[in-house]
């Protein structure tokens, strides 16, 4: 049961993947994007880590996805003719990709993995409450430089778009 | 549900992630819209979140799973300021092909 549902999930992970990069329409690739980061949520569910499935829900569709929407109806581009590369140049991209994913993929099944059969001890180790315990009492010092890395964002991005005046 | 690194096996999430970043990969080298190469580099960060929190459950150590946070911070800081970069490109040539952005070649 769980395995036809990792299945599933996994076919809507790549699916929608492979339309995010190759929808013609900008707008349509955002949306695909979010159902790929829906079903990567489920994932995280399926591994029992609910924080994490809420956050990048959160994160994901909630932030970054209506920031590239809005980025998207700024610019205007839907009805905007993307041109295309060249041939010798996606046939080549195509090419390249291949031979990383084979490379890649022949690695992990070569490589004998020690792969001990794993065990589940009953034990709580990913819960809320055990993040939140581990996130602020021994990553305490990293918790806080990723503020101090928002606010930067923040800022920066504020000043990068700022119009300019005409000097 | 605690056990389905036993039922599915932690090899399977290790072919999906890998391929779930060979499809970002694809993106950065197959399209020119800028856009679609952030939304791509996001689909590699993913990839690489999903197999950190695999490995977590599988040490059944909660610290993979900080580490994704973290990195979740870092992807919004960074899609933040890409996109600023972005709409200051659009404003400056009219457009985020990126084989037109080659000013830095002279």
């Amino acid at each position: 049961m769980i395995t036809i549902i990792f299945y599933i999930l996994a076919t809507i992970t790549l699916g929608t993947g492979i339309l995010t990069v190759l929808a013609k329409n900008p707008i349509h690739s955002a949306v695909y994007m979010v159902v790929c980061f829906f079903s990567i949520a489920g994932h995280f569910l399926m591994l029992n880590a609910q924080f994490l499935s809420v956050v990048h829900i959160i994160v994901y569709t909630g932030a970054i996805m209506i920031l590239l929407l809005f980025t998207l109806m700024l610019m205007n581009l839907s009805d905007q003719h993307e041109p295309k590369k060249k041939v010798a140049s996606r046939i080549a991209a195509a090419v390249s990709v291949c031979l990383t994913a084979i490379v890649i993929l022949a690695v992990f099944l070569k490589a004998n993995v020690v792969i001990e059969s794993y065990k589940a001890e009953n034990i709580d180790f990913q819960s809320v409450q055990v993040i939140g315990q581990v996130l602020l009492d021994e990553y305490m010092v990293p918790f806080e430089f990723a503020s101090i890395l928002l606010i930067t964002a923040m800022i920066g991005a504020v000043l990068i778009s700022k119009r300019e005046k005409k000097a | 549900m605690l056990d389905i690194l036993e039922q599915v096996g932690i090899n399977n999430y290790i072919y999906l992630s890998t391929l779930l970043f060979c499809v970002g990969v694809l993106g950065i080298l197959y399209r020119r819209s800028t856009i679609v190469m952030l939304m791509s580099v996001e689909l590699m960060l993913a990839a690489a979140n999903l197999l950190l929190a695999v490995f977590s459950v599988y040490h059944q150590d909660v610290s993979g799973q900080v580490f994704v946070i973290f990195a979740m911070a870092v992807a919004a800081a960074e899609v933040a300021v890409g996109l600023a970069i972005l709409v200051s490109i659009y404003r400056n040539i009219g457009s985020i092909d990126i084989d037109k952005l080659k000013n830095l070649k002279g």
